[in-house]
C-alpha cells in the first residue's frame, strides 16, 4: 500500500504570539511546527504501515525551511520527503495550493491521501477536500478513526451530534482530525536515519497538468483588500478590593448599577 | 480563471443546512445575513435546501427571510455524503448563477463549501465574522479597475491574531463560510411564503459516492452553550475536573451553564462540546465569565462578542482582561463561592 500524506510547517500559537514594534506579527520569532492535525494524519499512516506494511510519502508545499517537517516526519517513521517549493507558487489561496499539490500528487503512486483536517495558521479546512475534487477522488473529511479493509477504508466520520461509519474505495482521500491518535515521538535512530533519507526536492516545472493560471498569488481566486493585526476590545475596569469579599462586593455593586440583578 | 459573464451571476444565496429534516440554526442566521447583503445589492435572498422529503421546510425558510427556496429532493440526499451533496450544490449554481453563495461553516458546511468552489473554480473564504458589500480595492488604485458591489469578507487569521478582510473579484459566486452563532437571524414572519422550485441535477452514482455502514449518534447530555444567556466558563486554573462543582453552583444560582477552554476538554474534565473559542464554539451570551482562564487567543476568538465579560484570574497580567468589561484578581477557590453567595442573597432579597 502506498500512503501520501500532506503536511504543513506552521507557525506555534499556542507558544505565544510575538509582535513587531510596529504590532505585525513577526513569524521569524515564532517557533515553528507540524501542524496537529497533520501529524495526527502522519500517525495514522504510520500505524498502518505498522499493521499491514505501506509506503509512507510526506509532501508539503513552502519555502525550502520546510524541509525541517519533512525531516521530522521521517524522523518518526516516513519512507520519503517531497518538498514543492518554487518562488511562483508563492501568495497562493487555497485554490491554489490545492492545485500545486494535486499537481505534484499526480506524478507518484497512491493508494492512499491523508492530510489534516485544517491547519492551525489559515483554519480554512479547505485545502484536503480541495485536492480530492482536483484528482476526482472520494474524499472523507473529519477522520476520528481509520481502518483499511481489503481495497477500501473505512473511517469514522464525524459531526457535531454523531458519526458516520463510511466506506470508500481507495484511492481516496482522508482529513484527520487531531483527535485521532496520539504522535509517536522522533526516536533518536530514527532522527539519524532521517539525515540519510532523501528529501526531494520539485519546482513548477515539477507539478502535472496545473495551468500557470491556477498558480501562487495570480491563480488564487481570492484576495486580500485588507489585513490588519486585530484591535483589541478596550481594556474594561480591575476591580479593586483587598479580600475576595470585598472583590464580589464590587462586581456585585456594577451588576446592580447594570441592572443585571 | 474564467472572468466571462461575471454580470450574468445575480442573487445571494444560502445553503439552507438540515439533518434528519431538521433545518440548522445557522440556515436562518445566514438568511439573515442574505437578506442585509441582498438589500445592499438590490436583489433577493435564495435558500438552497438539499435533502429526501424535505419540500415541507420551505416555509420555514421563507418566514426567516428567503424570497425564494429551490429544493433538490432526492433519496440520494438522505444522508450527508460529500459527493451527491456537492453535485447538487454545484448543479444549483451552474444553473441559477448566483454571485454570492453563503455556507454554514459546520462539519457538513466545510467540506461540501471547499468541494464545491473547487468543482465550480471559484473562491471560498472560511469563518468569516463580518460580511459586507464594498469595492474592491477598498481605495481606488491607480491603473487597477475598481470593482463596485463586491462581497468583503472579513476573516480571522492566525488563531485570531490578525483579521484579514477577502474579496472575490473576478470569479463568481463569491462564496463563504460563517461560523454557527456568528450572524443574527431575523423574527420570524409568521405565514410568509417563497417561491419554491424543484431542481432535478440527475444522480449517478460512481467510486465517489461513499457507502456509510453505520450512524452513532452521540448520547447528549450536555446543554447547548450557543444558546445559553449566562455562560460560567472554566479554564486550566480550575484545577481539576471536581472543582467545576464550584462553577455549577455559580451557574445554578444564575440560570446559567457551564463552559470551558479547550485546555479542559484536553484533561478530560468536560466533554468536548462544552468548549469555547476557535476549535469549539462561538458564543455570545449576556454575561460571560471566564474563571481560571488565561485567555488564549483561541478562547477568546469564541467569546468576545459576549455582551458582558468577566474574569477572575490569579494571575493580573493574564491576557483575558484584556477584553474583560470587569476583572477580579485572586484566588477563584475564595471569590467563586463568594460571588455565589452574595448573588443567591441578592437574588432571595429581591423576590
Amino acid at each position: 500500500m502506498k500512503i501520501v500524506v500532506c503536511v504543513k510547517q506552521v507557525p506555534d500559537t499556542k507558544g505565544g504570539v510575538k509582535f513587531n514594534p510596529d504590532g505585525t506579527l513577526n513569524r521569524a520569532a515564532m517557533l515553528t511546527i507540524m501542524n496537529p492535525d497533520d501529524k495526527a494524519g502522519l500517525e495514522a499512516a504510520l500505524r498502518l504501515k505498522d499493521q499491514y506494511g505501506a509506503e509512507v510519502t510526506v509532501l508539503t508545499m513552502g519555502l525550502p525551511k520546510a524541509d525541517e517537517v519533512l525531516r521530522e516526519a521521517m524522523a518518526m517513521g516516513a519512507d520519503k520527503g517531497i518538498l514543492v517549493t518554487d518562488r511562483v507558487l508563492g501568495g497562493a489561496d487555497t485554490w491554489a495550493t490545492s492545485t500545486t499539490i494535486a499537481g505534484a500528487i499526480r506524478n507518484l503512486d497512491y493508494d492512499l491521501i491523508i492530510t489534516g483536517r485544517q491547519a492551525i495558521d489559515g483554519d480554512t479546512a479547505q485545502v484536503g477536500p480541495q485536492i480530492a475534487e482536483h484528482l476526482g477522488l472520494p474524499v472523507i473529511s473529519y477522520a476520528q478513526d481509520i481502518k483499511v479493509e481489503g481495497d477500501s477504508v473505512i473511517v469514522q466520520r464525524q459531526y457535531e451530534d454523531r458519526y458516520h461509519e463510511v466506506k470508500a474505495k481507495m484511492p481516496c482521500l482522508v482529513t484527520a482530525l487531531s483527535e485521532l491518535n496520539d504522535p509517536r515521538y522522533m526516536t533518536p535512530g530514527g532522527i539519524w536515519d532521517a539525515f540519510d533519507k532523501e528529501v526531494t526536492v520539485w519546482g513548477r516545472a515539477d507539478l502535472k497538468d496545473v495551468d500557470d493560471s491556477d498558480l501562487g498569488l495570480k491563480g488564487s481566486p481570492t484576495k486580500i483588500a485588507k489585513a490588519s493585526d486585530k484591535v483589541p476590545k478596550g481594556a474594561g475596569e480591575m476591580l479593586a478590593g483587598d479580600s475576595p469579599e470585598d472583590l464580589v462586593n464590587a462586581l456585585v455593586g456594577k451588576f446592580k448599577e447594570k441592572h443585571i440583578i | 480563471m474564467n472572468k466571462m459573464g461575471l454580470e450574468e451571476y445575480k442573487g445571494v444565496f444560502v445553503f439552507a443546512q438540515q439533518v434528519d429534516n431538521t433545518l440548522d440554526g445557522v440556515a436562518f442566521e445566514l438568511l439573515g445575513k442574505g437578506k442585509d447583503l441582498a438589500k445592499d445589492l438590490n436583489t433577493e435572498v435564495t435558500a438552497v435546501l438539499l435533502g429526501s422529503d424535505v419540500k415541507g421546510l420551505a416555509d420555514q425558510l421563507a418566514e426567516y427571510g428567503a424570497d425564494k427556496v429551490i429544493v433538490v429532493d432526492d433519496p440520494e440526499l438522505k444522508e450527508y455524503r460529500t459527493e451527491p451533496y456537492a453535485h447538487a450544490l454545484a448543479s444549483v449554481i451552474n444553473k441559477y448563477k448566483p454571485e454570492i453563495m453563503l455556507v454554514g461553516a459546520t462539519a457538513i458546511g466545510r467540506d461540501l463549501g471547499p468541494t464545491v468552489s473547487a468543482r465550480v473554480k471559484t473562491g471560498l473564504t472560511a469563518d468569516c465574522t463580518v460580511l459586507e458589500i464594498g469595492d474592491f480595492p477598498i481605495n481606488a488604485v491607480a491603473g487597477q479597475e475598481q470593482k463596485h458591489n463586491q462581497l468583503l469578507m472579513t476573516r480571522p487569521a492566525f488563531g485570531g491574531n490578525t483579521i484579514a478582510t477577502i474579496a472575490c473579484p473576478d470569479n463568481r459566486p463569491q462564496m463563504a463560510t460563517v461560523r454557527p452563532g456568528v450572524m443574527q437571524k431575523i423574527a420570524p414572519i409568521a405565514g410568509a411564503k417563497a417561491v419554491v422550485e424543484e431542481f432535478n441535477p440527475e444522480f449517478t452514482p460512481d467510486n465517489r459516492y461513499v457507502e456509510i455502514l453505520n450512524i452513532v449518534k452521540a448520547v447528549k447530555n450536555t446543554a447547548n452553550i450557543m444558546d445559553a444567556k449566562i455562560l460560567v466558563s472554566g479554564g486550566r486554573g480550575v484545577g481539576s475536573k471536581e472543582n467545576f462543582k464550584l462553577l455549577e453552583d455559580l451557574a445554578e444560582v444564575l440560570g446559567g451553564t457551564v463552559s470551558c477552554s479547550r485546555a479542559v476538554v484536553e484533561n478530560g474534565w468536560l466533554p468536548v462540546d462544552l468548549q469555547v473559542g476557535q476549535t469549539g464554539k462561538t458564543v455570545r451570551p449576556q454575561i460571560y465569565f471566564a474563571i481560571g482562564i488565561s485567555g488564549a487567543i483561541q478562547h477568546v476568538a469564541g467569546m468576545e462578542d459576549s455582551d458582558l465579560i468577566v474574569a477572575i484570574n490569579k494571575d493580573a497580567e493574564a491576557p483575558i482582561f484584556d477584553v474583560a468589561d470587569y476583572g477580579l484578581v485572586g484566588d477563584l477557590n475564595k471569590i467563586v463561592p463568594a460571588l455565589t453567595k452574595a448573588l443567591k442573597e441578592e437574588i432571595e432579597a429581591a423576590k
